[in-house]
C-alpha cells in the first residue's frame, strides 16, 4: 500500500471517528441528572486523536525502519551471496538494485543489480503490506477504546486540551532544535577539518588558494586571514560608508522634516529597496556597477582596477542596507523623548541644530546598535558578493582591486566537485562556524545596546 | 563685583545689529543645508531603485518578444514520409521521432535561404515544425510556410545588438519578409536550455511553487503555534528564555548558515534526494519559521486583555480562549508576516545553492522528490552565461520574480490595511 492512500485511509479513519464519537456524546444529553464534562465537539476530537495520533506515529517510525529490513531480507536471498565484500560497492549495487525495483530507473549498470531488483521488489512491497495493516489496525483499536469511553463523566476536554498544549509545546521546541542543528553540524564539520588543519594555520594564515592543497600540509594554502580582511572591507567598511550617511539622512528627513503626506510614499518606496531580493542586486552589481566602477578606476589611474573589484560589491550591498539603517534609525530617534526636542526648539535652536546637538546624541546608542546589526547582515550577504565579488582572495586596501569574502568561498568551495570529507568541503564549515558566531556576536552586543538604551529613556 | 556674569547687568543682545543678523542667516543656510542633505540622501536612494528598475525592464522585456522566421516548408520533397493516420492514434509521437525532422528543417532552410540557412534558425526550429506537423498532419503533403524561432544572434540583431555580420543576414531576411515577432511563448511555458532561444522559466517557476508550498505547509503551522505558546502559555522561566533567544537568533542568522546546516542534515545525514523542492523548502522553512513567530507574536500582543479576561469569565478553558478568541483576531496579522516570510523565502538563493539546486534540470519537476531549480537561482545560473539571448532572459525572469514578490507584497499590505484593527 502506498504511503499517500494509507496516509489519507488513516485520515479518513479519523474523521469516522470524530462523527461517530461525536454522535454518541450527543445521545449523553438525553441521560437525565448527569453533569457534563465536555461538549459532543471534544469527544468527537478525542476519538479522532486516538485513531490518528498512534498510526501517525507507527507510520513515521516505520518509514525510519523498514528500509533496514527491506535490505537484510534482500542479503539474506542466494543472489546476495555475490556481492562484493567492500562495503562501498556493496551499497552501490544494492542502490542500484533497490531503484531498479521501486521502478524509479530503467536497465541496470550491474548485472547482479537486475538480479536482485524483483527480490528488493517483493520484500518491498511485503513490508509495506505489513506496515500498513500495523497502522491501519492500531487506527481502528485506538478509535474504539476512545469511543467507548465517550461516557458523560469522561474528561474529553482536558485531554484533547493536553494534547494541544503538548503541540504548541512541540512547536516552540523546534527552534530549539533548529540552533543546535545548526551548532552542532557546523561544529562535527569543523572539528574535522581542523583534526586535518591545525587551527593556527587557519585562522592566522595569510595565504588562501583552495584549489591546491598540499596534502602533507594542507594548512599552507588555507589561511583565511584574506577572507576575514575581504569580508570586513565589504561589508563593514565600503558597505557602511553608504548605508549609514544615505540610511541615517533619510531617516532624519523622514522623520524630522517631510510630511505626513510625503512619509506615506516614501516609506514604501525604501522598503521596496529592502524587499528586491540579492540575487537581482548581484546582477546589477556585476552587470552594470562592476564595470562602471572599473572604468572610473582606470580613468583615476588606477592599472589595478579590476572588473571584479571590491568597491562595486560593496557599493550595491550599502544601498541594499539603506532600508535597514533608515529603519533602525528612526527606531532610535522616535525614542528620544519628545520634551528634549521641544526644550531645545523652545530656546531658539533651529531644527537641523536640535537635531545634530540634540537627537543624535541622545540617539547615538541605538544608532551605533542599528549599525552593528547592519554590519551582522552585510558580512552574512551571499549573493552580491558570489555574483560581483572575485574569487581571489588577496589582502588590500585598495578598493578597486579585487577581494573576496567568507561567503562567497562557503559557495565556491561547496558548489565545486569535492568529495564530502575532502579539506576543501570540510573548510566551508569551519568559514561557516566563524560566520556564525561573529554575526551572534554582532546581534548579542547590538540587541544588548539597543535594550539598554531604551529603558534609559523609559 | 562680577557684573559681567550678571544678566541683568549685560547690554541687551543687539539683534538688528550687523553681527547677529549674519550669524542668523548663517545659521538658517546651516539649516537649508542639513535639510536638503536629508532630502538627497531619500532622493538618491529612490534614483538608486528606479536606475536598477529601468535596467532590469529594459534589458528584460525584449526577453518576452520573439523574433521568427518564416520558413517554406516542402516536406513531401525532403522525404518525410509518415501516414497521417498514424498522426491520430496513441503512435503518433514515436512515428514524428523516427522522422529526421531536424534535418528536413535544416535542409528547407538551406534550400530557401541558400548556404548556411539552417544557422539563421533557432536549435529548436524543427520543434516548432514537429508540434505544426501534429497540429495539421496535412503539412506532410503540402507545401507551407510557418514562422520558427530565429537563431539567437539574429534574434538579437533583431532587438538591436547583433555584430555586423548578423545584422546584415537580418536586413537581408527582412527584406524578403521573412521576419516577425511575436509573444515568447516557449520562455513562458518550457525549462532550462543550453540555447538561449529556447530557454523557459516554466520549470524553475515550478520548482519555486513547490520549494514554496513545502515551506508554507512547515513553517505556517509550527510558527503559529509557537508564537501562541510563547505569547500565550509559556512560563517566564530558563526555558522560554531559551527559545525566545534561539527564535531571535535565527532571525538574524546569515540565510547560508540554513544551507550548511541543510547540506549536513538533510542531505549528509538523512540522504534526502539533492537539488529536490522538498529538501529546499524543509531548509527555507527553517530559516522562514523564526520570521513567522516574531511576526505572529507581535499581532498577538496586540489583541487587547479584556478580549481575554472577558471569556476567562464566561468560563473558556485556557485553550478555548486562544483558539476561540485570540486567534481569530490575531490571523489577519500572522497572516501578513507570513506572506512577508514567504515573500523573502521566493527571493532567497544562497542557501538552496547549498544543497544543490543549482543544477542544470531541463524538464519541469513532476514532484517534491525531482530535481528542480527555483527562480532566483536560474536567475543566478542565466547570469553566468554571456549570450546576449541569456541576459535578456536573465533579466527577464527577474521581471517575472520581482512581479511576484510585489504582488505578495501588494496582498499583505491590503491584508494589514483591510483587516487591521485599531482597540
Amino acid at each position: 500500500m502506498s504511503g499517500i492512500a494509507l496516509a489519507f485511509v488513516v485520515a479518513m479513519l479519523g474523521l469516522i471517528g470524530w462523527l461517530t464519537g461525536r454522535a454518541r456524546a450527543a445521545m449523553n444529553r438525553r441521560v437525565p441528572g448527569e453533569r457534563l464534562v465536555a461538549l459532543p465537539i471534544h469527544h468527537g476530537s478525542y476519538v479522532a486523536l486516538a485513531t490518528v495520533l498512534p498510526a501517525a506515529l507507527f507510520i513515521a517510525t516505520w518509514a525510519v525502519i523498514s528500509p533496514a529490513l527491506v535490505t537484510n531480507t534482500v542479503l539474506e536471498t542466494p543472489a546476495a551471496g555475490e556481492l562484493p565484500a567492500a562495503r562501498f560497492e556493496r551499497a552501490v549495487v544494492l542502490s542500484e538494485a533497490r531503484d531498479l525495483g521501486a521502478g524509479r530507473a530503467y536497465g541496470a549498470f550491474n548485472p547482479l543489480a537486475a538480479r536482485l531488483a524483483p527480490a528488493y521488489a517483493t520484500a518491498q512491497r511485503r513490508f509495506d503490506w505489513i506496515g500498513g495493516i500495523v497502522a491501519l489496525l492500531l487506527a481502528i483499536t485506538g478509535g474504539s477504546l476512545a469511543w467507548r469511553q465517550a461516557r458523560p463523566r469522561f474528561p474529553a476536554r482536558a485531554r484533547v486540551e493536553r494534547v494541544a498544549m503538548l503541540a504548541l509545546l512541540a512547536a516552540s521546541l523546534i527552534a530549539i532544535l533548529t540552533t543546535i542543528g545548526i551548532i552542532g553540524s557546523l561544529l562535527v564539520e569543523s572539528l574535522r577539518f581542523f583534526s586535518i588543519v591545525p587551527p593556527a594555520d587557519f585562522l592566522f594564515g595569510t595565504h588562501w588558494s583552495p584549489q591546491v592543497i598540499d596534502p602533507r600540509d594542507p594548512g599552507a594554502t588555507l589561511g583565511a586571514v584574506p577572507l576575514f580582511w575581504g569580508t570586513f572591507f565589504i561589508g563593514a567598511v565600503i558597505a557602511m560608508l553608504v548605508a549609514i550617511p544615505f540610511g541615517l539622512m533619510s531617516a532624519i528627513y523622514l522623520t524630522q522634516y517631510a510630511s505626513a503626506r510625503a512619509r506615506r510614499w516614501i516609506k514604501p518606496l525604501l522598503e521596496i529597496l529592502a524587499g528586491v531580493p540579492t540575487v537581482v542586486y548581484g546582477y546589477f552589481a556585476a552587470l552594470t556597477v562592476a564595470p562602471m566602477v572599473r572604468q572610473f578606476g582606470l580613468s583615476l589611474g588606477i592599472a589595478s582596477a579590476s572588473a571584479e573589484s571590491a568597491l562595486a560589491a560593496g557599493l550595491v550591498m550599502g544601498v541594499m542596507i539603506i532600508p535597514f539603517v533608515s529603519s533602525m534609525a528612526d527606531d532610535a530617534l522616535a525614542a528620544v523623548p519628545t520634551a528634549m526636542r521641544d526644550g531645545s526648539l523652545a530656546m531658539g535652536a533651529t531644527t537641523s541644530e536640535t537635531i545634530r546637538k540634540v537627537l543624535l546624541p541622545a540617539a547615538l546608542p541605538g544608532v551605533a546598535g542599528g549599525v552593528l546589526l547592519a554590519v551582522s547582515r552585510a558580512v552574512g550577504e551571499t549573493m552580491i558578493v558570489v555574483m560581483a565579488a572575485s574569487g581571489l582572495a588577496t589582502l588590500t586596501l585598495n578598493p578597486f582591486a579585487s577581494a573576496t569574502t567568507v561567503t562567497k568561498q562557503i559557495v565556491d568551495l561547496l558548489t565545486g566537485e569535492a568529495a564530502f570529507d575532502s579539506p576543501k568541503t570540510l573548510a566551508a564549515f569551519a568559514l561557516g562556524l566563524v560566520l556564525f558566531l561573529v554575526t551572534l556576536m554582532l546581534n548579542i552586543v547590538a540587541l544588548r545596546v539597543v535594550k539598554r538604551y531604551r529603558e534609559a529613556y523609559e | 563685583m562680577n557684573s559681567a556674569a550678571d544678566p541683568i547687568a549685560r547690554a541687551p543682545t543687539d539683534w538688528k545689529g550687523a553681527v547677529m543678523q549674519r550669524r542668523l542667516r548663517r545659521r538658517y543656510r546651516a539649516e537649508r543645508c542639513f535639510r536638503l542633505l536629508g532630502l538627497a540622501a531619500v532622493v538618491g536612494s529612490a534614483a538608486f531603485l528606479a536606475v536598477l528598475l529601468v535596467a532590469v525592464l529594459g534589458n528584460g522585456l525584449g526577453g518576452f518578444v520573439q523574433t521568427r522566421v518564416a520558413l517554406p516548408l516542402d516536406l513531401p520533397r525532403q522525404g518525410i514520409a509518415i501516414e497521417p493516420v498514424r498522426l491520430r492514434g496513441p503512435g503518433a509521437n514515436l512515428a514524428l521521432a523516427a522522422a529526421n525532422i531536424e534535418g528536413a528543417t535544416d535542409a528547407a532552410a538551406v534550400a530557401a535561404f541558400g548556404r548556411g540557412g539552417d544557422d539563421l534558425l533557432s536549435d529548436s526550429a524543427w520543434l516548432t515544425v514537429r508540434d505544426a506537423i501534429k497540429a495539421d498532419p496535412t503539412l506532410l503533403v503540402r507545401r507551407a510556410t510557418i514562422a520558427v524561432p530565429a537563431a539567437d544572434a539574429i534574434d538579437s540583431a533583431a532587438k538591436g545588438h547583433g555584430e555586423a555580420a548578423a545584422r546584415a543576414r537580418l536586413a537581408a531576411l527582412e527584406a524578403r519578409g521573412a521576419i516577425s515577432r511575436g509573444v515568447n511563448w516557449a520562455f513562458l511555458t518550457g525549462a532550462d536550455s543550453t540555447d538561449s532561444t529556447s530557454a523557459g522559466i516554466w520549470g524553475a517557476l515550478k520548482g519555486s511553487i513547490y520549494t514554496m508550498l513545502v515551506t508554507l505547509a512547515l513553517a505556517f503551522p509550527v510558527g503559529l503555534l509557537a508564537a501562541l505558546y510563547l505569547e500565550e502559555y509559556a512560563p517566564r522561566n530558563r526555558w522560554t528564555d531559551l527559545i525566545e533567544v534561539s527564535i531571535n537568533n535565527l532571525a538574524a542568522v546569515p540565510s547560508i548558515t540554513f544551507g550548511l546546516l541543510g547540506l549536513a542534515i538533510f542531505l549528509g545525514t538523512m540522504h534526502l534526494p539533492r537539488s529536490a523542492p522538498l529538501v529546499g523548502g524543509l531548509t527555507l522553512a527553517l530559516m522562514t519559521m523564526p520570521v513567522i513567530v516574531i511576526a505572529g507574536r507581535g499581532a498577538i500582543k496586540a489583541v487587547p486583555p479584556s478580549i481575554r479576561d472577558a471569556a476567562l469569565g464566561i468560563g473558556a478553558s485556557p485553550v478555548q480562549v486562544v483558539f476561540h478568541h485570540i486567534l481569530p483576531l490575531a490571523l489577519p496579522g500572522i497572516l501578513t508576516g507570513t506572506i512577508i516570510g514567504m515573500a523573502r523565502a521566493l527571493g532567497e538563493t544562497a542557501p538552496l545553492l547549498m544543497i544543490g539546486m543549482r543544477a542544470f534540470v531541463a524538464a519541469p519537476p513532476k514532484g517534491f522528490t525531482d530535481p528542480s531549480s527555483v527562480l532566483p537561482v536560474q536567475i543566478f545560473l542565466w547570469s553566468d552565461q554571456i549570450d546576449r539571448g541569456f541576459v535578456e532572459k536573465t533579466s527577464a525572469a527577474i521581471i517575472v520574480l520581482l512581479l511576484f514578490l510585489f504582488a505578495m507584497n501588494g496582498i499583505a499590505i491590503y491584508l494589514r490595511n483591510r483587516f487591521e484593527t485599531r482597540w
